[in-house]
């Protein structure tokens, strides 16, 4: 009989505690959603963008590996020839269509391990709701990021049209050089995407002085580490 | 009886349903902020400061909702029913005196006047029977939905109302039969004379505990402190009564859709809701009339003297509500923390621990009383 009691008191004082320390303490979890957005977590897998270079170059060269790695058949790209006078991107063709149906879409980042140029990244965007399924299909003028840097959203006047989120680039770490440059060679570093540049790397990675997150790519092999890593 | 006491009763009368509404718009809204803060969330925040109008809005939802009605229903038990509910779960508070009363003159006649819409000498009585009568408003929706999961719900409140509607009443037998003894041929079963009894304080005493008297003489002779086990009992029986966890089987989410009321929509379902918050307080008050003193608390005379009776009266309302609703904290606590109950668990707990206890507690306690009443047998 008092073991009971005392079962039961232990499981008030379970209830109680959690009560206290919701009031008192810091033990409240949720936040209150439209009003407080929470900060993500660094790898998110958000909604996609397509990058530019600094030039405002666009990335994408329409090779459609991310259609191919798609597990969901989600992407749909049609490359293009890219005009002489006028190139969109800096090889042989460009992205002339380029689709996402994100109703289909699982986020598993497979095209963005996929694409050679980096060229489709994911944000930290998830409000993606539509009352139609026309909306849910992405093309180019959602995906591709503008030549400031900005990006793009069905919606902007919406309530929930979180555009920095866009903004954010996803954690996708290549553990090949970024932009195929011969000096970051087996250098692993964050993708820049998204317009954001760099970021600094994590934990157990090499290449502790990369710039920082809101800077453009850097150019030297100094302000990698290499030399830090060549000391060691 | 003149125009002035009619006047009276009918003030008493509204008096008690504006605060049975007005407590129920906040203890819903209580208990979901209570059991949100117990399970790490925010509860309601959209409707007013911190949610404080989400009742009411809820109130407005259900008001414009559709009446469904089964086809299988027995259509006038099924639309009584939810009346029953409510009007038994108001009928109930209504001996509940909830504040000091005091005298008024009006019509050049002093009259009291009491915060108890009526006073009646079998009170106690009262409240059990209403209770019987709020378990059929339960068993009838069941019945009359036509529906099997209703059923099944109804059929469980009827096994659970006897169970432990038998343990409430002899815990009470056990406290009313040491009332008789102390108040010496007063009135034994009115709520108001069980509230004064209990405002008065223990004797000072003159043997070795005498440098206690200061302390002693401050104490009010609240029933908790002889009749602990009754207390216990009825405290669980009431939880029972008023079908909350951890023993609302009557409404098993997990089992029954939603029990009794699976089938009711709309003002039917709301007088459902309105009545199991309205029981909840009214439990709770009663625990606090019978055991706690009711109203009674330090200070109330020389408030009364000083600042008027008025004042006392509030003072005592302040004192009333403090109780009761530590009653209804430890209520929505006991509902954020345990599971429910199976249902031969109910029933052991019922029939095994709680009847048992309250009848040898009886005998014991009415073996004590006849002691110090006539002394032992061979002496």
């Amino acid at each position: 009989m008092m073991g009971i009691i005392g079962d039961l008191l232990k499981g008030m004082g379970v209830t109680g505690r959690q009560l206290i320390a919701t009031v008192f303490g810091d033990g409240m979890i949720t936040t209150e959603y439209p009003k407080e957005f929470r900060e993500k977590p660094d790898r998110f897998h958000g909604r996609h963008v397509l990058n530019r270079y600094e030039d405002g170059m666009e990335k994408c060269i329409g090779c459609e590996l991310c259609a191919g790695a798609c597990p969901a058949r989600c992407i749909y790209v049609r490359g293009k020839e890219n005009p002489a006078d006028a190139p969109v991107s800096p090889g042989e063709r460009f992205g002339f269509v380029y689709e996402i149906n994100m109703l289909r879409c699982i986020f598993c980042a497979l095209c963005v391990e996929a694409c050679p140029t980096e060229a489709i990244t994911m944000t930290h965007l998830f409000e993606m709701s539509t009352t139609n399924r026309e909306d849910a299909i992405y093309t180019k003028t959602e995906l591709l990021i503008n030549e400031d840097g900005s990006a793009n959203h069905m919606f902007p006047d919406d309530r929930l049209a979180n555009l920095p989120e866009l903004l954010k680039a996803d954690g996708w770490m290549r553990a090949t050089a970024p932009q195929g440059r011969v000096e970051y060679e087996g250098i692993p570093g964050w993708t820049p995407s998204a317009g954001v540049g760099l970021r600094p790397p994590e934990v157990g990675q090499s290449g502790d002085a990369v710039a920082a997150p809101d800077s453009t790519v850097p150019t030297d092999a100094t302000s990698l580490g290499l030399h830090s890593d060549e000391e060691q | 009886m003149d125009w002035w006491d009619f006047l009276l009763v009918v003030v008493r009368v509204v008096g008690v349903f504006a605060l049975l509404m007005v407590v129920t718009v906040l203890l819903v809204w209580i208990e979901r902020k209570l059991v949100a803060d117990m399970q790490n969330r925010l509860g309601p925040m959209r409707a007013g400061p911190h949610g404080v109008l989400q009742t009411v809005a809820d109130g407005l939802k259900l008001f414009f909702k559709e009446q469904i009605t089964p086809a299988k229903s027995e259509f006038l038990i099924y639309m009584l029913a939810p009346a029953l509910s409510v009007i038994t779960a108001f009928l109930m508070f209504l001996v509940v005196p909830f504040a000091r009363p005091f005298d008024i003159t009006l019509g050049g006649e002093v009259r009291s006047f009491t915060f108890q819409a009526m006073d009646l000498n079998i009170s106690v009585l009262y409240v059990l029977a209403i209770s019987s009568i709020a378990v059929y408003a339960v068993v009838l929706a069941g019945w009359s939905s036509g529906s099997k999961y209703p059923l099944l719900g109804g059929v469980r409140a009827t096994a659970q109302a006897i169970s432990y509607e038998a343990a409430m009443g002899l815990s009470l037998v056990a406290l009313i039969m040491f009332i008789a003894v102390q108040n010496r041929g007063g009135d034994v079963m009115s709520m108001a004379a069980i509230v004064d009894f209990q405002a008065e304080t223990y004797a000072a005493t003159d043997g070795f505990l005498s440098f206690l008297n200061p302390i002693i003489t401050r104490v009010p002779k609240w029933f908790i402190l002889p009749q602990v086990i009754p207390f216990v009992i009825f405290a669980i029986a009431g939880v029972a009564e008023t079908n909350r966890a951890p023993f609302d089987l009557v409404e098993a989410e997990q089992e029954l859709v939603a029990g009794f009321h699976t089938e009711y929509s709309g003002m039917r379902f709301a007088m459902f809701f309105l009545a199991e918050y309205i029981n909840m307080f009214t439990m709770s008050a009663l625990m606090v009339t019978l055991f706690f003193g009711g109203w009674g608390g330090p200070f109330l005379d020389t408030i009364a003297l000083s600042g008027g009776p008025w004042l006392a009266a509030v003072v005592s309302f302040g004192y009333f509500m403090a109780k009761v609703f530590v009653f209804l904290f430890l209520f929505i606590w006991i509902r954020a923390s345990f599971p429910r109950l199976r249902y031969d668990q109910l029933m052991d707990l019922g029939w095994k621990r709680l009847i048992p206890g309250a009848l040898l507690w009886l005998v014991a306690s009415s073996l004590a009383l006849a002691i110090r009443q006539f002394g032992l047998p061979w002496t």
